[in-house]
């Protein structure tokens, strides 16, 4: 369906010539599922009603303990210097902020009274400020009212560079002022067409200004309340131990009505991710385990025991592997992989092209992720409205084969191709994770089977994925020809994280190794592209600028993205969760119950 | 003089006293026939010959490739067509077990070898010498002792992995690498023991009266001290075989051992060890192995050690 | 002369503690990774935070001056504050300390106590039935790693029977005799794993060196001169037997404080070794220096204790 086409039908709902309910059925004649067809009218600005939790218990409290595992455990409790989801979960569930993403990307009030929009004049027509209503009569968890004093103080919080608030990146080109005592406005440097990331999700988590203004800036890290969160969550702190466990206990003055069923929150960490699923699957010892990244037949074979399931979301992460476009074993102006070295087989067109054929990823998907990954052809898989339909993929050795004999490189005494001196031998790199490792052995094989030869290398994740200059076994250095790791968008918006292929950003000594473009490929066209979609304020037309930019990158193989992966927990059999890719698994914990 | 109590089953064997008394044969001769009629010994020699057999020549009895990737045979049983199963990717256990056992096999000795090496001399020069020296030895002890490993096995990875595999190839260098860190990292406890021993030895009247009739130091020590240590050192050596096996799948895993995509058996113990209700295979024959080596050549130290043992008279 | 040796060795503890101090401290330094790891992958958040959330750790300070900070904040007492928690180190030591040692502990007394006597009763009565099945659980002990026999243990125990949890909770509900019986029920396990692990070497050793000394000319001639079987063997073999197990228990005992990390893994014990391989992945080095500074003391200690127990144990040994 072309961009015009939609437009016009989405205009067509905005008149009421078309009923919402008429609009998603003809995008589902066009494939288009239906909350993608609800985002397109959302951020079209027609109000809709977000899917409706159906959250049964009638009264507050009477559940019990929830008892949560999770093979990582949380450091610190302040989700300002939350280091990882581990901290981001523990924090969420004591503290909360104004909206939350649900599993379909639909902003869902938290402490907001409201999701602005432009119909109801939250949102500004020229993208420059965004104004959210406040709930009344929310209590931190000491009794005092949570008010706009509060919003305002997070962002000078966060935005103070001295705080280092790894929440800083939210509220640096922004400015949050208080319009009232229940509303406040957030002003943006430039037209910002995706206003909910300051206040919102994961980043927006509030903390109480009565209790952290005496430790904004340099003096944040020395705040007890680190470690003992005062929010406004439904559970209250009880206990913490870093590394280890997190309690909590039934906030009965929670905002909501009939919530949380559970009269307590045990939060327990450490160990691995299997026996986490084997003690929710087989033993039932705790009702939810978190982020279990086990091989399927594994998991299948634990949920036979019958006492809990798999519980599978959507995110927006995928599973990709990189190429390389400059040389990692040529030394330019002391460092390797140098913009200056372009690699001498990976840039051409036909060893990428013969590449992509050769990655058997329905293979992968079927025999080591199973339903927990979707092949796909796209780097932006999620929110489904970006989902490109303009590409495919297919895994075809014989075609490959044909294309690198085309090309020119003929197979040597030892079966690896080479033209003018260079051997199609890659190493191929990735963090230590067993799936990953045959991932890696499927790869390998496949490409043997067209004269590449393939050394794969593994990295211990907790080198792998760190910042350390010294080390040239990071991944931003990428010292390797090609590399596979899985990322993805924090946001249902995916244009933030596009900047990974933009020309300026490639990753060099020149910037500490701290350039988010870690391909290093360098394409005006793309550039020009990418700054167009960061101002563009129709949803439409940045929605198709966005799954063009997705094109361009496919299209020209700087990355072959090989899995869709979904977000895996486990959860006991009458446990209801709700659950988003967009989100902390804690993030509405409050709607939490057990069925009967 | 005559040990009080035989320190092996042949000893039961009256017939095996009067034999070894009546001819006069050469010690290796007579170590030997003693060794033959160690029953447990014998057994150990056997499996462990079978063993390093089948690793070595497997190949040629067992030739599917331990690579090839086969999804339809994904987690079979043992089979005809693969006799130890198969893991989740369908590679064949048996092959992989083939060629992993010769990797696992050598940098299990090779580093027991440094480990009991280093072991020895420290603790030999330690406890012949005291004062300084004892001194001195004793706090490296102590340092490698209270060294976080994790730490340093990176700072190692990252110091010396890429040079080593520049100057002795892909292979080459990771081997030297784990046998050098697994044997550098498991010396303290075998120089303590030895070196408690040697203090406990160096005062005994035969050692003594070696000493009286002008023994040299080292003779001292060598004929005198060191054979009466072996007891402690076998079980050592038996147990840091064993460590060395395990300890190579855990470097892999910090990136410092051999590449992921090789089946060693601890590799294969360790990647098994999820599928033991779905798949028990996959761990259960590298457990086998390890425990077997393991066995084999305690067994065969401890007859040995009969064997040679200077003060048994049978 | 043993006082004096005893004086003198407590003298050069401290110089050695210094200089392991400061080695391991360089090896942490210079091992690669950082604290902020988790942070790079995150495109939200902005190179310049990363930067100043070093610095106000002090990461871009030269090494030995972090070094010298530590040491004098050490002097006085003070173990600093974790990177990624900002909690006081002491505080993290003490909350994992009790279990560690109730766990640790009680593994290490049930090997000591179970392994010195079969190995011993190996000894005197070599390949008999009872010395080959001793001989046969060790080998299983130390042949098949923890990571290996704990899950086996699990699948055994907790998803086949039923009969024990294998998450360990640090915070069990009840009081009283259920209180207790819960908390042997969720220890059995892990203790269970660590002594065979622990126990299958000393069975080995003591068996070793019983028959060692069993063979030595002066217990003949103990023999010899009359005395009876039994005082032959408590008197001289047994103690000069002990010299191996002596110097290997004191070389496990550091462990009891400094935790079991895999076995603690497994079963989620919440103990020392949970703590130290958490700080190591977050190269979170005041909780890293800590840990090792208490182990390293106690390693030192211990062994010292050993060495004077050899005197003990063979009084002519005469330690110089």
């Amino acid at each position: 369906m072309e961009e015009t086409d939609l437009r016009r039908l989405i205009n067509n709902v905005k008149r009421g010539r078309l009923s919402r309910r008429g609009f998603v059925k003809r995008m589902a004649a066009v494939g288009i599922a239906a909350p993608i067809a609800n985002q397109l009218l959302s951020l079209s600005g027609v109000a809709m009603a977000a899917t409706p939790f159906d959250y049964k218990p009638t009264k507050r409290g009477g559940g019990g303990t929830l008892k949560v595992l999770w093979w990582q455990a949380p450091t610190l409790l302040n989700p300002h210097f939350a280091t990882g989801t581990k901290d981001q979960d523990g924090s969420r569930i004591f503290y909360q902020p104004l909206a939350g993403w649900d599993a379909e990307g639909n902003l869902i009030p938290q402490l907001a009274a409201e999701i602005p929009s432009l119909e109801n004049g939250g949102v500004a027509k020229d993208g420059t400020s965004v104004t959210w209503k406040l709930k009344k009569g929310v209590k931190w968890h000491d009794g005092q009212p949570f008010t706009a004093d509060d919003v305002v103080f997070n962002w000078a919080y966060a935005s103070n560079p001295a705080t280092a608030a790894v929440t800083s990146g939210s509220y640096t080109y922004n400015k949050a002022i208080k319009v009232d005592d229940y509303t406040v406005r957030v002003e943006f440097n430039k037209p910002t067409p995706f206003w909910a990331d300051p206040f919102v999700g994961t980043n927006g988590m509030l903390i109480p200004k009565h209790i952290f203004a005496p430790f904004i800036g340099a003096k944040a890290h020395a705040a007890p309340a680190n470690l003992k969160p005062v929010g406004t969550g439904p559970f209250k702190f009880k206990d913490f131990r870093p590394s280890e466990y997190v309690s909590g206990v039934i906030n009965t003055d929670y905002y909501e009505p009939n919530k949380p069923y559970f009269d307590a929150i045990e939060m327990k960490g450490g160990g691995d991710a299997t026996s986490a699923a084997r003690a929710v699957l087989e033993t039932a010892e705790y009702d939810y385990a978190w982020n279990l990244q086990v091989e399927w037949t594994v998991l299948k074979q634990l949920e036979k025991a019958g006492k809990g399931v798999i519980e599978l979301v959507s995110s927006a992460n995928v599973e990709h592997i990189q190429l390389n476009n400059t040389d990692p074993n040529k030394v330019v102006d002391g460092q390797r992989s140098s913009l200056k070295a372009p690699h001498p087989t990976l840039t051409d067109p036909a060893v990428r092209q013969a590449l992509s054929l050769l990655i058997d990823k329905d293979s992968v998907q079927k025999y080591i992720y199973g339903p927990e990954a979707v092949a796909t052809p796209n780097y932006v898989n999620a929110p489904p409205r970006y989902y490109s339909k303009n590409t495919h993929w297919e895994f075809n050795i014989a075609k490959a084969n044909e294309i690198l004999d085309k090309a020119g490189y003929k197979k040597g005494s030892d079966g690896i191709r080479a033209k003018g001196g260079h051997q199609l031998k890659y190493v191929f790199q990735t963090s230590i994770n067993g799936p990953r490792q045959k991932n890696q052995e499927i790869v390998k094989q496949a490409c043997g089977k067209a004269g590449i030869d393939i050394v794969i290398k593994a990295i211990p994740a907790s080198v792998f994925f760190s910042s350390d200059v010294g080390n040239p076994d990071t991944y931003p250095k990428f010292y390797a020809d090609l590399q596979m790791y899985t990322t993805g968008s924090n946001y249902p918006d995916p244009w933030q994280w596009m900047q990974s292929f933009v020309s300026t950003q490639a990753s060099q000594k020149s910037n500490n190794w701290e350039g988010r473009n870690i391909t290093r490929w360098q394409s005006p066209a793309y550039d020009k592209l990418y700054a167009e979609a960061g101002n563009e304020m129709d949803p439409v037309k940045r929605t198709a600028m966005l799954i063009k930019l997705n094109d361009m990158v496919v299209d020209n193989i700087v990355v072959i993205p090989e899995l869709h992966r979904m977000n895996v927990s486990a959860q006991v059999k009458n446990l209801v969760t709700r659950l988003s890719g967009w989100e902390d698994d804690m993030w509405d914990v409050a709607s939490w119950y057990r069925n009967a | 003089m005559a040990g009080l109590t035989p320190a092996s089953i042949s000893a039961d064997l009256p017939g095996a006293a009067a034999e070894g008394q009546s001819k006069p044969v050469s010690r290796t001769l007579d170590a030997w026939r003693r060794f033959r009629r160690h029953r447990l010994a014998v057994v150990g020699l056997v499996v462990l010959s079978i063993i390093v057999f089948g690793v070595v020549f497997g190949k040629l009895l067992w030739p599917t490739p331990m690579s090839a990737i086969d999804f339809s045979a994904s987690l079979a049983p043992p089979s005809v067509a693969h006799p130890f199963g198969t893991d989740d990717l369908g590679h064949d256990l048996l092959a992989r077990m083939i060629f992993g056992g010769r990797i696992s096999l050598a940098v299990g000795l090779a580093a027991m070898l440094v480990a009991v090496g280093l072991g020895v001399l420290v603790g030999a020069i330690a406890g012949t010498a005291a004062g300084r020296v004892d001194t001195f030895l004793m706090w490296l002890t102590d340092l490698f002792l209270a060294l976080p490993q994790l730490p340093l096995l990176l700072l190692i990875i990252y110091l010396f992995r890429d040079t080593l595999v520049r100057l002795f190839g892909e292979e080459g260098g990771i081997f030297l690498i784990v046998v050098v860190v697994i044997g550098a990292l498991r010396w303290m406890s075998i120089a303590r023991i030895v070196r408690a021993q040697f203090f406990s030895l160096r005062e005994k009247e035969f050692v003594e009266a070696a000493r009286a009739l002008g023994a040299s130091r080292l003779r001292e020590v060598v004929h005198h001290m060191l054979p009466n240590t072996l007891g402690p050192l076998i079980v050592a050596a038996t147990i840091e075989i064993a460590n060395a096996i395990i300890a190579e799948s855990t470097l892999s895993f910090l990136g410092l051992g051999f590449p992921p995509d090789v089946p060693t058996w601890g590799r294969l113990l360790y990647d098994g060890r999820n599928y033991l209700d779905l798949a028990p295979q996959w761990a259960i024959f590298p457990g086998m192995a390890i425990f077997l080596t393991v066995l084999s050549i305690s067994f065969l130290g401890d007859g040995l050690r009969d064997a040679f043992d200077p003060r048994r008279v049978l | 002369m043993s006082r004096a040796y005893l004086f003198r060795r407590t003298l050069i503890a401290i110089p050695s503690l210094l200089g392991i101090s400061a080695i391991i401290f360089g090896i942490l330094a210079a091992a690669p990774g950082d604290p902020f790891g988790q942070l790079v992958t995150n495109p939200n958040v902005p190179p310049a935070v990363i930067a100043q959330l070093r610095a106000s750790l002090g990461l871009n300070q030269p090494i030995y001056l972090r070094y010298f900070h530590w040491l004098i904040a050490m002097l006085h007492g003070e173990w600093g504050f974790s990177f990624t928690s900002r909690m006081d180190v002491a505080t993290l030591i003490m909350q994992r300390l009790p279990v560690t040692l109730a766990v640790l502990g009680t593994a290490e007394v049930i090997a000591v106590l179970i392994a010195v006597p079969v190995g011993i009763l190996a000894a005197v009565r070599p390949y008999s039935l009872f010395d080959q099945i001793a001989n046969t659980f060790a080998y299983v002990g130390f042949a098949l790693p923890t990571f290996f026999t704990g899950i086996l243990a699990i699948l055994l125990f907790s998803v086949r029977l039923h009969w024990l949890p294998f998450v360990f909770q640090d915070h069990v509900s009840g009081t009283g005799w259920v209180w207790i019986w819960k908390e042997v029920k969720q220890s059995i396990m892990p203790v269970m794993v660590l002594a065979l692990f622990q126990g299958a070497p000393l069975v080995r050793f003591v068996r070793s060196s019983m028959l060692d000394v069993i063979r030595l000319d002066y217990v003949t001639t103990a023999r010899a001169k009359g005395i009876g079987k039994r005082r032959v063997l408590m008197r001289h073999v047994v103690r000069n037997g002990l010299i191996p197990v002596v110097t290997l228990v004191a070389l496990q005992l550091p462990g009891v404080f400094g935790g079991a990390i895999v076995t603690e893994q497994i079963f989620r014990v919440p103990g020392m070794g949970s703590l130290l391989i958490s700080a190591l992945l977050e190269n979170d080095t005041p909780v890293i220096m800590a840990i090792t500074f208490v182990f390293a003391i106690l390693v030192i200690v211990f062994n010292l204790i050993a060495d004077l127990l050899y005197g003990w144990l063979d009084p002519r040994i005469n330690l110089r």
